[in-house]
């Protein structure tokens, strides 16, 4: 394999293309830890894609989602210019474009944010009295808004999202704003700029991520329910960690409009509860489409699956390397009771699994790289100083396999092999309604221990990445204990459009096993 | 060697839509003189969250701008990110059109110089995107800043950019100006360069394989336009011509010091980082769709033109100006057409209607018959006597003078309107207007 080797002069240069100060020892950081992301990612040159067509947006052939040319209500002034630092007359003040900016390598010295709860789950208590609680991914107007990150620490959104109009349109009040891996980049929960959320069935582990706050609050049941984003397993994930019952829907199926965007292409709106009864109930508030967002108004949205077959997949390559063998026993026992409810378990082949994490760790950080060029501090939040290292290395990954000369070797190739996870999909949905798969390899893990490492963390979403790549939903259910009494969860994937089925699958076991009624230790609460 | 080198000239010309509302969002679209910062949202603002929908006029009115320019309509279409900083891009990208831009391969004709058969200046693409909000640069408490409005932020744009077929600066002028009638006559833009909802840029060189070009941009007037590109034109050469290659740069017109001067302006990295809009959906049209945009398309200045000539059998030179407006042209044919029926010849009236003061707007078609029927046949044509009117009207109207020498031609309709009252109407018009245009070109 050939290496890809970074100079320091180049990793310099992509970072003046992201408009990011690094110091000296920033830049010899990056220099190593992207070499070494990027060597793996060379994995994807071993797949023939000279006649697979990329795959950049997953929308069931949607097109010509158009506004009619009328006028709708602007900001006042004064809204407009709220939430700026520096004004004047009426107008954003900026730095002047013709003055060098001074590389600043001086360390931010932050406030020590409040503390509001021992897993550090909570940003914002809103309303003791409130019944939701959402991602800090998801915009309310009002209410201090921060996607986990000092760049927005203290921004106080001028509107709302649609999903928060949606809970609000149906009588509920927002009680927490929740902790997350900073702008969703993470499966641990340990990337907030706010400090890891901790895990309440062993406070010494990690609770998963990125939307962590969000599982631990319902896991404790603080709330019944708490908004969420899965780009690939940020639902999933902490939902596993913390025993309880999450949905990653279909890609279009939630409106993202207001939800802060991480990879357009990937991110899922989606929820947590505490039973697949109650996640069937509340799903039915968010999913449809949004004006708002051209990317939620699928013709095939609500397409009748036609007649299910009885038959459930086993992925095989999700099975063989790199799996813990006490989160493999306990999967296994799952699909038993599947089993004994009668369904056929047929073996299925996803066999682009392992070029997963390569072509997602190329597609979501330059969509998180461009998404994230918005903070300059002019107009809202604090400027590009403030990025967490885990922000700035996706940034600068996603610039780098963006820039010019590079897209063809990876944001195109990664999108191509995105197709070959479409097709495999596709082709095993026409043997089996369902695919039935263990949500991590691995239990949680202690806080700090992966966190030198960003790749070893990065894999940890293998599991997750058939489904967002290919746009299709993912139920993933509570489904046993290891030995030290940590939570392991499963994963229902189906076709796009399907989250009725898995509601269904998923009540089903739920109505023969009670791990998702298991409650970690509240009594010290 | 140097005898091969030719002027090549390519443009990118910028119109704003006049659509109501902005391309992605509900906000006005019309922005200029108002209070800033007023006609913003979550979309134009780049807050956190907020996602485009494209304004399906916009699109419709891209299309039909590129069949009237000869273009071929892609039938896959699709927006795409283009990535750099500055602080009146709110997003830090500008949603633009990269490989599949709605309309390709048009031409347009203008006047070769040195042959009867005009030129076709061949048309690469028409894309359409956003506008970016405005800049103001100044100093506060010593401190120099960057006021920031983005009430324009956000506003349909569309872009049209030539192959570089162009010679000359009187050539880039006429293409300019024949464009913006175009644009004009499809009701799509105001195309006003003064207030900038239309913008040129003239990449301008002695050949293609020299090395470099010089951007010439930030012409507010047509006449600008002419004398910038001809005189960094003659600037180049010079270089050229002492062996040595142009700065590759962007330059600007100095009106006061008359010559092309070095634009100050902040170098952003040049890889754009294009990738597709992953927040809108493809467009996809089938021929029916572009056929009834076709279809919807009103007679262009061209086919007006000739056939006002063809029908009216009136002077090329009149019907050239009687349809630079649509308005006039529509005007000037209801006067034709009661001229018609009072046995008035047409060449008259489209004389009359070229040489006196007449501002259609304020008269109804019959009264023009109405004052050609009264108007005597004699006509003061001598020049000393018209002078002397020239010199007494341009010293009361100082404004449409300095209009005029600024580059609003039209403003001599005003100076020849007063002449012609002063002289009772007895000056004869044809010779008042030329006398003016000499007199105002020393």
């Amino acid at each position: 394999m050939k290496k890809t080797i970074l100079s320091k002069d180049k990793i310099k240069h992509i970072a003046k293309l992201a408009n990011l100060s690094l110091g000296e020892k920033e830049l010899q950081k990056y220099t190593e830890q992207l070499s070494s992301v990027l060597n793996y990612v060379e994995i994807l040159r071993q797949v023939r894609t000279r006649n697979v067509p990329p795959t950049y947006q997953v929308l069931d052939e949607t097109k010509n989602i158009f506004r009619e040319d009328e006028i709708k209500e602007s900001f006042s002034q004064k809204d407009a210019l709220a939430q700026s630092k520096a004004t004047h007359n009426g107008y954003f003040l900026a730095r002047n474009v013709f003055e060098e900016r001074e590389t600043s390598t001086k360390i931010l010295k932050h406030k020590k944010r409040k503390v509001i709860d021992k897993y550090n789950a909570i940003l914002s208590l809103v309303n003791s009295k409130g019944n939701v609680g959402h991602k800090d991914l998801f915009i309310t107007k009002g209410i201090e808004t921060t996607a986990g990150s000092r760049v927005l620490e203290g921004y106080i959104p001028q509107y709302n999202s649609s999903v928060v109009s949606d809970f609000i349109e149906a009588g509920f009040i927002t009680k927490y704003k929740l902790n997350q891996d900073a702008w969703g980049h993470g499966a641990s929960g340990e990337n907030s700029d706010f400090g890891p959320t901790k895990n309440p069935w062993n406070i010494k582990k990690v609770a998963g991520g990125s939307s962590s706050g969000s599982a631990v609050v319902v896991a404790t049941r603080k709330v019944d329910v708490a908004t969420a984003t899965d780009t690939c397993g940020s639902i999933r994930m902490p939902s596993a960690y913390n025993n309880v019952c999450g949905i990653k829907p279909t890609y279009g199926a939630v409106s993202r409009y207001g939800v802060i965007a991480f990879a357009s292409s990937l991110d899922c709106p989606g929820l947590l509860s505490t039973s697949v009864g109650k996640l069937k109930k509340f799903f039915n508030l968010i999913n449809k489409k949004d004006l708002f967002d051209a990317t939620s108004q699928s013709k095939s949205r609500g397409r009748n699956l036609g007649k299910q077959k009885g038959i459930i997949g086993i992925p095989i390559e999700f099975l063989s390397d790199g799996i813990d063998s006490e989160i493999k026993k306990i999967f296994m026992q799952a699909v038993d009771t599947f089993k004994k409810a009668n369904f056929k378990i047929k073996k299925v082949s996803l066999p682009h699994t392992k070029y997963g994490i390569a072509a997602y760790y190329i597609i979501a950080p330059t969509e998180a790289a461009s998404n994230l060029a918005r903070y300059d501090g002019v107009r809202y939040g604090n400027d590009r100083n403030y990025f967490g290292p885990e922000a700035k290395r996706r940034i600068m990954l996603g610039t780098f396999a963006s820039s010019a000369g590079y897209t063809g070797r990876y944001y195109e190739k990664a999108a191509r092999v995105r197709t070959l996870f479409i097709r495999d999909l596709e082709k095993a949905y026409k043997k089996v309604d369902a695919i039935l798969a263990p949500v991590s390899p691995i239990p949680p893990f202690d806080i700090g221990e992966k966190s030198g490492d960003p790749l070893q963390l990065y894999l940890m979403d293998i599991y997750a990445t058939p489904s967002s790549l290919s746009g299709t939903p993912s139920l993933s259910i509570p489904c046993g204990f290891t030995k030290n009494d940590l939570p392991v969860g499963m994963q229902i994937m189906g076709p796009r459009w399907s989250e009725e089925m898995l509601f269904d699958l998923g009540e089903k076991y739920q109505r023969l096993t009670d791990w998702h009624k298991r409650k970690p230790n509240l009594a010290d609460e | 060697m140097n005898n091969r080198l030719e002027p090549t000239i390519g443009l990118e010309i910028h119109a704003e839509l006049r659509t109501n509302s902005k391309m992605f969002c509900g906000c006005t679209a019309d922005h200029f003189g108002k209070i800033p910062n007023t006609q913003t949202c979550p979309v134009c603002l780049g807050l956190p969250g907020a996602l485009p929908v494209p304004n399906k006029k916009a699109v419709e009115w891209t299309i039909m701008l590129g069949l009237a320019l000869n273009c071929k309509v892609n039938r896959v279409s699709k927006f795409d990110r283009k990535h750099y900083f500055y602080p009146d891009l709110p997003k830090g990208y500008q949603i633009s059109q990269y490989d599949e831009p709605l309309a390709i391969n048009g031409w347009l004709e203008i006047q070769n110089p040195n042959s009867k058969i005009p030129e076709k200046i061949r048309i690469t693409r028409v894309h359409l995107e956003e506008d970016t909000g405005k800049l103001q640069h100044t100093t506060l408490d010593g401190k120099r800043v960057t006021l920031v409005d983005f009430n324009r932020s956000g506003v349909a744009l569309v872009e049209i950019v030539t192959e570089p077929d162009i010679h000359s600066g009187s050539q880039t002028k006429e293409f300019a100006q024949k464009l913006q009638n175009i644009i004009r006559y499809l009701g799509i833009s105001d195309c006003d360069m003064e207030k900038g909802s239309m913008r040129l840029e003239a990449n301008t060189s002695w050949g293609l394989d020299l090395g470099y070009k010089v951007e010439i941009k930030n012409l507010n007037s047509f006449r600008f336009v002419e004398k910038a590109v001809d005189y960094d034109l003659v600037r180049q050469k010079a270089m050229l011509d002492k062996g040595e290659t142009p700065r590759q740069e962007t330059r600007g017109w100095s009106e006061k010091e008359g010559k092309t001067v070095t634009q100050r302006y902040k170098e952003t990295a040049a890889d754009y980082r294009y990738f597709p809009e992953p927040d809108i959906p493809p467009m996809i049209f089938d021929k029916a769709f572009i056929e009834r945009i076709g279809k919807s398309i009103p007679e262009l200045p061209e086919t007006m033109l000739n056939r006002f000539v063809k029908q009216y059998a009136i002077r090329k030179d009149y019907a050239e100006i009687l349809t630079t407006e649509k308005n006039l042209a529509n005007f000037t044919e209801k006067v034709f057409k009661l001229a018609y029926s009072n046995k008035i010849p047409l060449d008259k009236v489209a004389g009359y209607i070229v040489n006196s003061k007449i501002d259609y707007k304020k008269v109804e078609p019959k009264e023009i018959i109405t004052l050609i029927q009264k108007k005597k046949a004699g006509k003061v044509e001598n020049e000393e006597a018209i002078v002397k009117w020239i010199d007494a009207v341009l010293k009361l109207n100082p404004q449409a003078v300095a209009d005029y020498k600024k580059g609003k031609l039209n403003a001599i309709s005003v100076l020849i309107g007063n002449v012609m009252k002063i002289s009772k109407g007895s000056a004869n018009p044809m010779k008042v207007r030329q006398l003016i245009e000499k007199k105002l070109s020393d």
